[in-house]
């Protein structure tokens, strides 16, 4: 299997706190990873990390075999990854479509973007309907469809995904875990998503990381993370 | 009613060049949630610069090369002066502008001196023989009442820098990236937005149409080193009456703050004029604290 991203002993911090120290794991073309672990165990710093948007003290970032730890954030983008950010982030006040532009920013292929944009309205036909709307209208789950559908529009081989299920009623958290996997399926594409809810990310992932404080405490494949001890009672009772 | 409508038309003239210095602000305002209160000295600075350009050139080249300096000069200053500070509290940089509007006023002075210089109103818009004559010729009349062409025709401008603005921020890629960038940063990084070069040109944008301003002052009075006092503060006035984020509330802002300095200097009494349109805004911030046109009232930090 071809490694899209190795993050290999990294340590990072924000002013004194340390989020991470010495975290390593790895992402192979077209697999879905899980990342875990509790509250404030560095999970989204890692994703900061990979992003660019936090710089890392020591240690390496790589993507497809090229070094991206003193990558701009804007060129990281531009190179293949997107993120999309806990909270979902959108851009309240522009319009849907205004938003999906957005995510096409760095794109020159203005006819692949648009076939782009059709395909991100397959998914989530709901972005379609509501494509003149404020971002700010639209419901919780359909703003975590928008957030998704913002970052594909910039047609990563990896993608980053940070609590997808935060604040989302289960039958939506279930609808877009689908998608989230029909997705990877169909663009062959890489995707490392974050949860607090291990057995919503488990059922895509192939294989995972458990953090804790700022390291990795636990790596396995998903069905013996699953029926590891551990981590049903941490993450999965 | 007929002096009434005089003195409307009156206030909607000098309103116009308030109306563009609110637009400078407006646009690093929104961004950068920072008061640039040397916008109205980069005004009279870039202004000087025209000056030295119409020694050597025609008026329109002048101006048009003035806008491009002044562009050049705002993105630098962000660079430079600005990005510096950018990540402690928005006290910081305003602090840091009053300290430009200090020097700007200062090397200008040392450059050019304290004299009122003559300056020259623009010429008409001519291509070949045809010309349209909105700055100089005979003042407009409508039953009694009259506009100078000198106003028609900064109006105008006024007019052509809010359509070029909104077809820029509504109808290209850069302006709906320099809109994400005001909206959520982090977000626009995400998305592959240079998000300090959107910054830079924020400022860039606010000093070439700052510039535009202080050449249709410079016309309308004179060429001095003061020129721009009174109307930065009219046109703070009309972009906090506007909203302070909203880019067509700076124009309506600035429009009406001329109307209410001109009625409340007539009909009560031109000594308190100034005193009359902050009290008119006073009001307004009290019943609508955002301003006319203005969404948030508290931005991120
Ligand atoms: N902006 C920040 N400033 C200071 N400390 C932060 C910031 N963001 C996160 N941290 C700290 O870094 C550690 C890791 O946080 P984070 O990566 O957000 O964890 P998780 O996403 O797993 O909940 C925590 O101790 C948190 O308090
Ligand atoms: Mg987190």
């Amino acid at each position: 299997m071809i490694r899209v991203l190795k993050f290999q002993d990294v340590y990072a911090s924000y002013g004194s706190v340390l989020a991470l120290q010495g975290v390593s794991l790895k992402v192979a073309e077209g697999e879905v990873v899980a990342l875990l672990g509790a509250n404030g165990a560095g999970k989204s710093s890692t994703l900061r990390t990979i992003s660019g948007l936090l710089r890392p003290s020591k240690g390496i970032v790589e993507f497809e075999g090229r070094r991206i730890d003193r990558t701009a954030p804007e060129r990281i983008v531009q190179m293949g990854i997107s993120q999309v950010p806990e909270g979902r982030q959108t851009f309240t006040e522009l319009t849907v479509i205004e938003n999906l532009r957005l995510g096409a920013y760095t794109r020159r292929d203005g006819r692949a973007v648009k076939q782009d944009l059709e395909r991100v309205y397959t998914y989530f036909p709901v972005l379609a309907e509501r494509r003149r709307q404020q971002a700010g209208l639209l419901s919780g789950g359909e703003q975590q469809m928008l957030a998704i559908g913002r970052a594909l529009m910039a047609k990563p081989r990896l993608l980053l995904l940070d609590e997808p299920s935060l604040g989302l009623a289960p039958i939506l958290v279930r609808e877009i875990f689908e998608i989230i996997g029909k997705i990877s399926k169909e663009e062959g594409l890489a995707i490392l998503v974050v949860e607090q809810d291990a057995s919503l990310a488990l059922g895509i992932a192939s294989h995972g990381y458990v953090l804790e404080t700022g390291t990795v405490a636990l790596h396995d494949t998903a069905d013996n993370l699953k029926k590891s001890d551990s981590v049903r009672r941490a993450y999965l009772e | 009613m007929e002096e009434f409508a005089q003195q409307v038309v009156t206030g909607v003239s000098i309103g116009s060049i308030y109306a563009i210095i609110a637009l400078a602000i407006v646009l690093i305002y929104r961004s950068t949630s920072v008061v640039n209160f040397a916008q109205g000295e980069m005004a009279m600075f870039t202004t000087f610069i025209t000056w030295s350009f119409l020694l050597r050139m025609d008026f329109w080249p002048a101006f048009l090369l003035t806008i491009v300096v002044a562009f050049f000069i705002g993105a630098a200053l962000e660079i430079v002066v600005m990005r510096p500070v950018e990540r402690a509290p928005h006290l910081n940089s305003i602090v840091v502008t009053l300290g430009l509007l200090a020097i700007f006023n200062s090397v200008a002075l040392w450059r050019y001196g304290p004299l009122q210089k003559p300056f020259p109103d623009p010429d008409n818009w001519c291509i070949g023989d045809s010309c349209l004559e909105i700055f100089q010729g005979d003042a407009f009349t409508a039953g009694a009442v009259t506009i100078s062409r000198l106003n028609v025709g900064i109006l105008f401008v006024a007019l052509m820098i809010m359509v070029a603005l909104f077809l820029m921020f509504n109808y290209t890629k850069l302006g709906l990236a320099m809109r994400a960038t005001a909206l959520n940063p982090v977000a626009s990084q995400l998305v592959g937005i240079n998000v300090s070069r959107m910054l830079a040109l924020g400022w860039g944008l606010a000093a070439a149409v700052g510039a535009v301003a202080g050449v249709m002052t410079a016309s309308s009075l004179n060429l001095s080193i003061d020129m721009m006092a009174g109307i930065l503060i009219f046109g703070f006035a009309g972009a906090v009456l506007g909203g302070l984020d909203s880019p067509g509330g700076a124009i309506i802002g600035g429009l009406s703050v001329g109307v209410f300095q001109v009625l409340a200097g007539n009909y009560i009494d031109s000594q308190i004029d100034l005193m009359a349109a902050f009290a008119i805004i006073f009001i307004v911030l009290v019943i609508r604290p955002t301003g006319l046109f203005g969404r948030r009232l508290v931005r991120r930090v």
